[in-house]
C-alpha cells in the first residue's frame, strides 16, 4: 500500500471516528438514580410473573414432573 | 466509499485533536449523571432467598463440544449445534431428538429456532449462516433442503431471526453484523464498528424497537440502529473480549460477560455501566449470560464448568451450580422463564429448574 494511500485511510478513519464521537456525545441521558429506580420498578412489576425466581410448585413445572415420562 | 479528502484547515492532527477533546466531552456528561450507584439503591429491596436449583434433565447425543443452543418458542423444543458439525432439535421435556443435520463444517458456533418453529438456522468456520426447514417426516433429509443466506469473509459467531422467519442478523470473525433476508439472501444491511471479531449480538425485545447490541474481541459492546446501520452507544469498559450480550427484558439496559472473568449490566438511558457482577474468586471468563423473566436474575456460564447466578439488582451472588464437567459454553431461559438450559464443552446440554 502507498504511503499516500495509507494516509487518505487513516484521514477517512479519522474522520469516521470524529462524526461517530459527536453523534455519541449528543445524545439524551437521564441520571443514574432515575435508571435505577426504573429498572427496580421492572422487576418488582414482574417478579411475580417470574418462575425462576418465585419457585413454582412441581406439578406445574414441565421440567419437574415426576410422572415416568414416555419414551415414543 | 470514495476516499474523503482534508477539508481546508483539517490536518490528521486537528482530527485526532477533536476525537480527543469529544471522548473527554463524552466522559464528562456521562459522570455528571452518576448520582448514585444501582446497588445503593437496591439496598432497600428484600435480598434474595436461597435458591435450589438442579439440574432436571441431561441431553446427551453430541459427540464433541456443545458450542450453542436456543429455545423454541414452543417453550419445550431446543436446537443446538457442536464442533462436530452437527446440529440437533431436541424435546427437552423427554430428552428425545426430533432432528439431526450434519452441517459440512466444524465449530457450528451459532445456532436459532426461527420464531415459527419451522425452521433453524446455524452457520460457523463455513463462514455462511444457512436456513433448514423442519419436516415432519422424520425420514427426510433435511440437508437437501437447505438454503445459504448470509456469507461473510470470516467465521459466524451468532445468528437470530428477527420477528419473523423472513429476516437473519448475524455477527462475524470479518468484524461486521449483518442483516439478511432469507428468501433472496440478499445483503439488507451492514453494520460496520468494532475493530476486531464481533462475538455475540442479540436483538432488543420490544416489538417497536428496530436496534441491536453486539459484543466482540475489541472489548465493545455497540448498540446499533437496524434500519440505518448507524451505531449509537458504544461502551469500553470491559477489560478484555466481550463473549456475549444479552437485553435485560425491558429493553431499557443490556448484561455482557466476558474473559476479564466479569459480567456487566450498562443501562442504555443512563449510557454507561450501572454494575459489574464479580468475584475475587471467580478467574475465569464469562461466555454466556441470560436474565430471569423478570430481570431480577442473572444467569452467567463459565470456563471454569460452573453457572453462577446474581442478583442483578444487588449485585451479589445468590447461587453457584455444579455439574458440568468441561466449559459452559451457552446458558438460554426458556421463553416461559420455567428452565433455563446450559450447554457445555463436556457434549452435554442440561435443563436447570
Amino acid at each position: 500500500m502507498s504511503s499516500k494511500m495509507q494516509s487518505s485511510n487513516n484521514i477517512v478513519q479519522a474522520k469516521r471516528t470524529v462524526q461517530q464521537l459527536r453523534v455519541e456525545a449528543n445524545i439524551e441521558r437521564i441520571k443514574v438514580s432515575k435508571a435505577s429506580a426504573d429498572l427496580m420498578h421492572y422487576c418488582s412489576e414482574h417478579a411475580k410473573y417470574d418462575p425462576l425466581l418465585m419457585g413454582i410448585p412441581a406439578s406445574e413445572n414441565p421440567f419437574k414432573d415426576r410422572k415416568p415420562c414416555a419414551i415414543l | 466509499m470514495a476516499c474523503q479528502g482534508l477539508a481546508k484547515g483539517e490536518t490528521t492532527n486537528t482530527l485526532k485533536a477533536e476525537s480527543e477533546s469529544l471522548k473527554a466531552k463524552l466522559e464528562e456528561e456521562r459522570a455528571k449523571l452518576h448520582d448514585v450507584e444501582l446497588h445503593q439503591v437496591a439496598e432497600k429491596i428484600d435480598a434474595l432467598g436461597q435458591f435450589v436449583m438442579k439440574t432436571r434433565r441431561t441431553l446427551k447425543g453430541h459427540g464433541n463440544k456443545v458450542l450453542c443452543m436456543d429455545w423454541c418458542r414452543d417453550k419445550r423444543r431446543i436446537v443446538s449445534s457442536s464442533q462436530d458439525g452437527k446440529v440437533i432439535v431436541w424435546d427437552a421435556y423427554t430428552t428425545n431428538k426430533e432432528h439431526a443435520v450434519t452441517m459440512p463444517c466444524t465449530w457450528v458456533m451459532a445456532c436459532a429456532y426461527a420464531p415459527s418453529g419451522c425452521a433453524v438456522a446455524c452457520g460457523g468456520l463455513d463462514n455462511k449462516c444457512s436456513v433448514y426447514p423442519l419436516s415432519l417426516d422424520k425420514n427426510e433429509n433435511l440437508a437437501a433442503k437447505k438454503k445459504s443466506v448470509a456469507m461473510h469473509t470470516n467465521y459466524l459467531s451468532s445468528c437470530s431471526f428477527t420477528n419473523s422467519d423472513m429476516q437473519i442478523l448475524t455477527s462475524s470473525g470479518d468484524g461486521t453484523c449483518a442483516l439478511w433476508d432469507v428468501e433472496s439472501g440478499q445483503l439488507l444491511q451492514s453494520f460496520h464498528g468494532h475493530s476486531a471479531d464481533v462475538l455475540s449480538l442479540d436483538l432488543a425485545p420490544s416489538e417497536t424497537g428496530n436496534t441491536f447490541v453486539s459484543g466482540g474481541c475489541d472489548k465493545k459492546a455497540n448498540v446499533w440502529d437496524m434500519r440505518s446501520g448507524q451505531n449509537v452507544q458504544s461502551f469500553e469498559t470491559h477489560e478484555s473480549d466481550i463473549n456475549n450480550v444479552k437485553y435485560y427484558p425491558s429493553g431499557d439496559a443490556f448484561a455482557t460477560g466476558s474473559d476479564d472473568a466479569t459480567c456487566r449490566l450498562y443501562d442504555l438511558r443512563a449510557d454507561r455501566e450501572v454494575a459489574i457482577y464479580s468475584k475475587d474468586s471467580i478467574i475465569f471468563g464469562a461466555s454466556s449470560v441470560d436474565f430471569s423473566l423478570s430481570g431480577r436474575l442473572l444467569f452467567a456460564g463459565y470456563n471454569d464448568y460452573t453457572i453462577n447466578v446474581w442478583d442483578v439488582l444487588k449485585g451479589t451472588r445468590v447461587a453457584i451450580l455444579f455439574g458440568h464437567e468441561n466449559r459452559v459454553s451457552t446458558v438460554r431461559v426458556s421463553p416461559d422463564g420455567t428452565a433455563f438450559c446450559s450447554g457445555s464443552w463436556d457434549n452435554t446440554l442440561r435443563i436447570w429448574a
